[in-house]
C-alpha cells in the first residue's frame, strides 16, 4: 500500500460511514485526482459526492466552507498549495474567522487537503512549502502527515474536528510504500512524535524531510552520533512540550524545513525553544531551511534549494562537534 | 384595514425602524459609543425589507458590511444589534464582530462579511448543503455592484448555475463601489447581463420601491426553491449617506444625491398608502412612536450591556471541544 492509497482508504471509510462527507476539487472525479489520490471514488460514490469543480479555487473552497456551515463535512482538494493562494481570502478571511466573528455561533468543520513540497522539477509555481505560512493563522489547524498511518488517521480525525483543518501532503510521499495497521482509524493530532530516539541532538522536522532526517540519522549512527528525530506532525497548534522534552535530553536542536527560512515555521520553533529551553541548550538552535529563492527547474539547482540528507548530516556533525 | 394595506404598513414600519435606528447610530458614532467602521444603509431600506419578506424562517442570509438593515428586517432584535455595535457581550456576535459582522444562528444570518465578494462562495456552499440534503431552502446572498467586479462573483455565477444551486443573488446596485462610480469600474454597466452570461436568469427592479422589490423577490425565490437553480436580482438603489463615517464624498455631486432623495422609498410608500385619498399622518406618527420606543429600548439594552472579560480573549478561535492553542 502507498501513502496515496492510505489517504484514499481514509476518504473511502469516511464516505461510507457518514453521508455528510463528500469530496470536491479540480479533477478529483473523472481524472481520479491530479495525484490519483481519489482514483476510483467516482465510480464507487457517484458524482453527487465526488465532485469535479471548475478551476475556481476561491468558489469551491468557499463552497466547502459554506457547505460545512450548512451541516455537511466536505473534503476539499486543492491541486497544490501554490494554487491555494487563489483561495486565500476564503481560508484566511472566512474559514479562520467565522467562529470568532460570530461570537462562537458558527464553527466551520471543513477539511482542505493539498499537495506541497519540491523535488519534482516543477519549478517556481508548483513546488513551494507554504504550510508554515498557514501555521501563522489562528483559527485553522495545520497537519503535515509524513507516514501512511498519519496520512490515513489524521484525515479521519480532521473530519471529526469542529474547526477548519488544512492537510499538507508532500507530493513526493504519494508513492511511498508501507503498511497500515489492521485497526487503523482516527489518530490523535495533538502531539509531535519522536520517530527515532537519540542522545546527541534533536532534529525537528516534518513531511518529506522526516525521511531525509531519519536517513541522515542512520548514517550518523555509524559515526557514533545518535540523533533524535522528532516529527512535528502538526504545525498549528505546535506541541511545545514534546520539543522541549527532547531538547532537554539532547541539549542541541536542528530544525529542518523545506519552507523559506525568513519568518518560517523553523524560526517560530527556534524562538519557542529559546523561550522555554534555553538553559538546557549546549549550542545555539540552528535552522536548515529552503534556500530563499523561487524554486528553480534544473535538477541540481532545485536539489541545492531544499534540505537534503547530506546537508542535514553535515549540519548535525558540525553542531555535535561544537561545544557551545 | 385590509390585508394588503396592513402588509404595506408593516413594510413601512420595518423601513422606518431601519432609518431611525441608523440615524441614531450616526449620532452614537459621533458620541464615540460606536467605533470602527460604520456603513449606513439609509436610502436602500426598500431592498433589504422587500427581499427578506420573500424568505422563510428556514432560509439563510449571507450579507455584507452594510447589513444593519438586513439584520433588522430578518428580525434580529434591535437591542442585540445595538449592543454589538457598542462592543458588548450581549451583542448578536458577543462584541467580537461589531457593525460589519452581525451574526445570528437562530435566524440563519451568516454575517456581516466585510471582504467585498467574499460572501458569495459561502452562500453557494450553504446552498450546496441544502441541495445535497434535499432541503427545499433558499440561501439569499446580498452584495453590491462593487462585488460584481470581483473574481469570486464570476466564479460563483458559473458554479451555482452549473450545479443548479438554490441561491438568490441580490445585487444592491447603489451605483458606487465606495467612491468609484459604476461606469468607472464596469465595462458593461447592465449587471444583469453579466449574470445572464453564466446562464443565471436575471432581472432588475427599482430598488426604491419596496412593493416592487418584494414582488420580484417572491417570484425569484419561488423559482429558486422549486429547484431551477440560482437567480440574480439586481435592485437599483442609492445610498443617501456617505460610504462610511470617514467619507468626505468628493466623488459625487450634492445635486445627484438630492435628485435621488426625491425617490426616498419611505415617503414613496407613504404616498402609495394615500392614493385613495385616505390620510395616514396619524398612522405614520404612531409607527414613528413605536419605532422610537424600540430604538430607545435598544440603546438602553446596549448601555446596560456588559464587557466580555479580557480573560476570555482566546475563546472562539477554536471550538470549545477543539484544541485551544
Amino acid at each position: 500500500m502507498t501513502y496515496r492509497d492510505a489517504i484514499r482508504e481514509a476518504m473511502r471509510k469516511a464516505l461510507k460511514a457518514d453521508d455528510r462527507v463528500f469530496l470536491m476539487g479540480e479533477d478529483v472525479g473523472r481524472y481520479g485526482g491530479c495525484y490519483a489520490v481519489s482514483k476510483g471514488l467516482l465510480a464507487e460514490f457517484g458524482p453527487e459526492r465526488i465532485r469535479d469543480t471548475p478551476l475556481s479555487e476561491s468558489a469551491f473552497v468557499g463552497a466547502g466552507i459554506g457547505a460545512s456551515l450548512g451541516g455537511m463535512r466536505p473534503i476539499v482538494e486543492i491541486m497544490t498549495c501554490n494554487f491555494s493562494l487563489l483561495a486565500l481570502d476564503q481560508i484566511v478571511n472566512n474559514a479562520a474567522t467565522f467562529l470568532h466573528m460570530s461570537g462562537g455561533q458558527f464553527n466551520v468543520p471543513v477539511v482542505i487537503r493539498m499537495a506541497t513540497g519540491g523535488g519534482r522539477q516543477l519549478a517556481a509555481q508548483h513546488s513551494h512549502s507554504l504550510e508554515g505560512w498557514y501555521a501563522h493563522i489562528p483559527g485553522i489547524k495545520v497537519l503535515t502527515p509524513a507516514t501512511l498511518e498519519d496520512a490515513h488517521g489524521m484525515l479521519l480525525t480532521a473530519l471529526q474536528d469542529p474547526d477548519p483543518v488544512l492537510i499538507f501532503e508532500n507530493a513526493l510521499l504519494y508513492n511511498m510504500e508501507g503498511e497500515l495497521p489492521p485497526d487503523a482509524g482516527p489518530i490523535e493530532i495533538d502531539h509531535a512524535r519522536v520517530r527515532r530516539p537519540g542522545r546527541d541532538i534533536s532534529v525537528i522536522t516534518y513531511g518529506n524531510s522526516l525521511w531525509k532526517a531519519l536517513e541522515a540519522a542512520r548514517t550518523l549512527a555509524e559515526k557514533g552520533i545518535e540523533a533524535e528525530v522528532v516529527d512535528l506532525r502538526t504545525l498549528r497548534p505546535l506541541d511545545d512540550r514534546t520539543l522541549v522534552e527532547s531538547v532537554s535530553r539532547t541539549h542541541r536542536a536542528l530544525i529542518v524545513d523545506e519552507g523559506w527560512r525568513s519568518g518560517g515555521i523553523s524560526a517560530e520553533i527556534s524562538a519557542r525553544l529559546m523561550e522555554q529551553a534555553l538553559y538546557d541548550l549546549d549550542a545555539p538552535v540552528e535552522r536548515l531551511c529552503g534556500t530563499e529563492v523561487p524554486m528553480p527547474y534544473a535538477a541540481h539547482m532545485e536539489a541545492a534549494a531544499i534540505p537534503q540528507v547530506t546537508t542535514i548530516s553535515a549540519a548535525v556533525e558540525r553542531m555535535v562537534a561544537s561545544h557551545g | 384595514m385590509n390585508g394588503v394595506r396592513e402588509h404595506r404598513f408593516d413594510l413601512l414600519r420595518q423601513m422606518l425602524l431601519i432609518r431611525r435606528f441608523e440615524e441614531k447610530c450616526a449620532e452614537l458614532y459621533t458620541q464615540q459609543k460606536i467605533r470602527g467602521f460604520l456603513h449606513l444603509y439609509i436610502g436602500e431600506e426598500a431592498v433589504g425589507v422587500g427581499v427578506i419578506q420573500a424568505l422563510r424562517p428556514e432560509d439563510a442570509i449571507v450579507s455584507t458590511y452594510r447589513e444593519h438593515g438586513h439584520a433588522l428586517a430578518r428580525g434580529i432584535s434591535a437591542g442585540s444589534v445595538m449592543a454589538e455595535m457598542f462592543g458588548k457581550q450581549e451583542g448578536c456576535s458577543r462584541g467580537r464582530g461589531g457593525s460589519m459582522h452581525l451574526f445570528n444562528a437562530k435566524k440563519r444570518f451568516y454575517g456581516g462579511n466585510a471582504v467585498v465578494g467574499g460572501g458569495l462562495p459561502v452562500a453557494i456552499g450553504l446552498a450546496l448543503a441544502d441541495k445535497m440534503r434535499r432541503q427545499p431552502r433558499v440561501t439569499c446572498c446580498f452584495f453590491g455592484d462593487g462585488a460584481v467586479a470581483e473574481g469570486e462573483f464570476h466564479e460563483c455565477m458559473n458554479l451555482s448555475a452549473l450545479w443548479k444551486l438554490p441561491v438568490l443573488f441580490v445585487c444592491e446596485n447603489n451605483r458606487y463601489a465606495m467612491g468609484t462610480r459604476l461606469d468607472v469600474s464596469h465595462s458593461q454597466t447592465d449587471l444583469t447581463k453579466k449574470a445572464a452570461a453564466y446562464s443565471v436568469p436575471a432581472a432588475a427592479v427599482d430598488g426604491m420601491d419596496v412593493v416592487a422589490v418584494e414582488e420580484a423577490a417572491r417570484s425569484a425565490t419561488e423559482r429558486v426553491r422549486s429547484g431551477e437553480g440560482p437567480f440574480f436580482l439586481e435592485c437599483r438603489t442609492y445610498r443617501f449617506r456617505a460610504h462610511s463615517m470617514y467619507d468626505p464624498e468628493l466623488y459625487r455631486e450634492k445635486a445627484e444625491v438630492e435628485e435621488w432623495k426625491k425617490r426616498d422609498p419611505i415617503p414613496a410608500l407613504i404616498r402609495s398608502l394615500e392614493t385613495d385619498g385616505t390620510k395616514v399622518d396619524a398612522d405614520v406618527a404612531e409607527l414613528e412612536r413605536q419605532v422610537a420606543k424600540e430604538i430607545d429600548e435598544a440603546i438602553a439594552f446596549a448601555e446596560a450591556g456588559t464587557w466580555e472579560p479580557v480573560e476570555d480573549l482566546l475563546r472562539f478561535v477554536y471550538s470549545d471541544k477543539g484544541l485551544s492553542t
